[in-house]
């Protein structure tokens, strides 16, 4: 749950561990200059958890998510997800890891804008191998989870900020993902909207999801139950707070 | 990602699309248009030359002796003048031809000239005068419409009777019967003794403005000087019996012409092959000029396609991030490029396809070429028309399927 415990290569994870990462390091190369993105951070989320990760910009934080989310592998280090060894899979196997473990919302909503709200939905599924006809009930069932059932025909541009968001919130959780990873989910909202969405997530929190969420917002992350301070690429401060 | 399913996005993106879609395939398009179009004319020409041109001019298991070809592209002006040199056919060769070929063949003589025909104060100008001996009719396979052909009797005796050509009964007489009127050709008065059926046309070249009289008839001065005739034709039963008559005629003539063993024939002996080498020269140039500007123009296709996916894909990146992000392998992504690229190249083909024969029958409709679509140059345009988009596409899609999902993410 903190930051130091003595973690030895082969350890059999605990079972109820979702997130393992130790002394997890990204180096970037930029143009002969190397940037220590991440020094070795080493943290552990176990499932149901919610989790905010905070910190300034240039903290590691969006290198930490990328790694997290598996659309990048660390230069050094462990990354263990689910009792699954992620930090040296090949691009295919990261890329199902992806598709079924990781629901990602991002700050922009990243909805494909020509397409209905009930095709972004399906597209996790469109990768999964899904046959047709399951995946728009599937996608239907998410999507009147969120509350749009009756908004599965509009497109992005036919939708509010809120909605929108809702709509990426349905499609990260249509495959029931392990984790719900949050960019800056409320980044583009503004702050009645923003409350909202906190409660979809506290929401989905008390009904079992873990959530991991990067946000620079102190409110935002007040809704965490756990939060993760990122300063110069290590862990600054990781705290439990109250409900 | 299946790949009907790669193929159903494509669709949907040429369809939220159309202005784009529509810009990239019109090279595809006017590429496949063109080879069907010109493919169509050769074919259709082809087709006409092989089963209804060289047998209209010829008939079947046919040859004529003349002095020289009557067909022959490109010939240099010495060859001309050698030619101009030769001897004529005369009577004398076709009557020894007749008693000499021992295969059975039915044969005619016939000498042409064009010429003016009257009938009271109308006149037919420009009319081939046929002067041709009774078989003559059989050998061209010319069906009367009315009235009858001349006798061997009327043909040996010189009778002044004519068979018109359909043209030419339609320009004197409009819709009275023509029989047994007395048409001038050329100051003497012939009576009308039956018309051919209406032959048509080929190449925009009429068929029906003729008329036929009797070889020894007074008209055949003329068209020839005394004894002389332009072909002396011979048509046997069989392909076989043909090659074997052909080589009797040569025998014959080159003995009556006191040929030695290595002087060239100073006499033409003409088939319809000759008349379709004639055509496979010209179908050449077309098989060679044409496969180069269709390949021009699909070339050009699959370098805009190119383009437009390669602009698609950089527009489409953050599309490429999110879909990598949500699970789609590398795989997925070029396979989703692809398609789509092939669906735009095959969508032009099929419309390609569709001008192809919309302008084959325009073609058809209003010149002479005789255009005709051909079944496989169909396929061949749409397999063209989706090769070009899948080669087009390789480029594209492969920069779009190794795009770095983070990078791709951030892009705005």
């Amino acid at each position: 749950m903190t930051d130091g415990q003595p973690f030895r290569t082969g350890d059999t994870p605990l079972p109820d561990i979702v997130i393992l990462t130790h002394k997890l390091t990204r180096d970037y190369d930029m143009g002969g200059e190397v940037v220590r993105a991440l020094r070795g951070v080493s943290l552990q989320i176990r499932k149901n958890e919610y989790v905010a990760v905070m910190g300034p910009s240039g903290s590691g934080k969006s290198t930490f998510m990328n790694l997290i989310g598996c659309l990048d592998t660390p230069t050094a280090g462990e990354y263990w997800l689910n009792g699954q060894k992620v930090s040296d899979l090949s691009d295919d196997e990261l890329a199902r890891i992806r598709n079924k473990e990781i629901g990602f919302v991002f700050q922009t909503f990243n909805l494909l804008p020509r397409a209905t709200a009930l095709h972004n939905v399906e597209l996790p599924l469109i990768y999964a191998g899904q046959p047709a006809r399951q995946r728009r009930e599937h996608a239907a069932r998410a999507l009147t989870s969120v509350g749009l059932g009756d908004r599965m025909d509009h497109r992005p541009n036919e939708l509010s900020g809120g909605q929108r968001q809702r709509v990426a919130i349905a499609r990260a959780l249509v495959n029931q993902p392990s984790i719900l990873l949050a960019d800056e989910p409320t980044g583009n909202l503004d702050s009645a909207t923003s409350g909202e969405l906190m409660q979809v997530f506290g929401d989905l929190h008390r009904q079992g999801q873990t959530i991991v969420m990067v946000t620079h917002e102190h409110d935002i992350a007040a809704h965490a139950a756990r939060v993760v301070t990122l300063r110069d690429g290590v862990i600054a401060t990781d705290q439990l707070q109250a409900a | 990602m299946r790949f009907l399913e790669a193929v159903r996005l494509a669709l949907q993106t040429i369809r939220t699309q159309k202005l784009k879609s529509g810009f990239s395939l019109l090279g595809v398009f006017i590429g496949v248009a063109s080879l069907i179009g010109a493919w169509s004319i050769v074919n259709g020409v082809n087709r006409y030359m092989t089963e209804k041109f060289a047998q209209t001019l010829y008939g079947v298991n046919t040859f004529q002796l003349r002095r020289r070809p009557m067909f022959t592209p490109n010939v240099p002006d010495s060859v001309w003048r050698s030619w101009a040199r030769r001897p004529r056919i005369r009577f004398s060769d076709a009557e020894a031809l007749s008693a000499g070929l021992t295969v059975p063949v039915i044969t005619a003589w016939q000498s042409s000239d064009n010429i003016t025909v009257t009938y009271r104060d109308k006149q037919a100008r420009d009319i081939e005068l046929t002067a041709a001996s009774e078989r003559y009719f059989d050998i061209k396979n010319l069906r009367l419409a009315l009235g009858r052909a001349f006798t061997a009797q009327e043909n040996r005796a010189g009778a002044a009777v004519v068979v018109l050509g359909d043209a030419v009964a339609q320009r004197l007489f409009v819709d009275r019967t023509p029989l047994d009127r007395n048409v001038r050709i050329g100051g003497i008065a012939y009576r009308v003794i039956g018309v051919v059926e209406r032959q048509g046309s080929i190449l925009g070249f009429p068929l029906d403005r003729f008329v036929v009289v009797p070889a020894l008839s007074p008209a055949q001065n003329l068209v020839n000087p005394p004894g002389i005739l332009d072909a002396f034709l011979v048509k046997a039963q069989s392909e076989p019996e043909m090659r074997v008559a052909l080589d009797q005629a040569e025998g014959i003539m080159r003995s009556r012409r006191h040929l030695r063993p290595r002087q060239d024939d100073n006499f033409a002996l003409d088939t319809s092959e000759g008349v379709q080498r004639f055509w496979a020269g010209i179908s050449r140039i077309l098989v060679v000029v044409l496969p180069g500007v269709v390949v021009v123009s699909l070339v050009i296709g699959g370098i805009v396609i190119m383009n437009i996916m390669l602009m698609s894909v950089a527009e489409r990146t953050r599309e490429i991030g999110l879909r990598k992000s949500l699970g789609a392998r590398r795989r997925d992504v070029l396979r989703q490029f692809l398609a789509e690229s092939a669906a735009i190249a095959t969508v032009g083909a099929a419309f390609g396809v569709v001008a192809g024969i919309g302008l084959t029958f325009l073609i058809a409709a209003t010149s002479p070429l005789p255009a005709r679509v051909s079944p496989a140059s169909i396929l061949l345009g749409v397999v063209m028309g989706a090769s070009v988009g899948v080669i087009a596409g390789v480029y594209p899609a492969s920069r779009a399927a190794r795009l770095d999902p983070i990078a791709a993410l951030r892009q705005e």
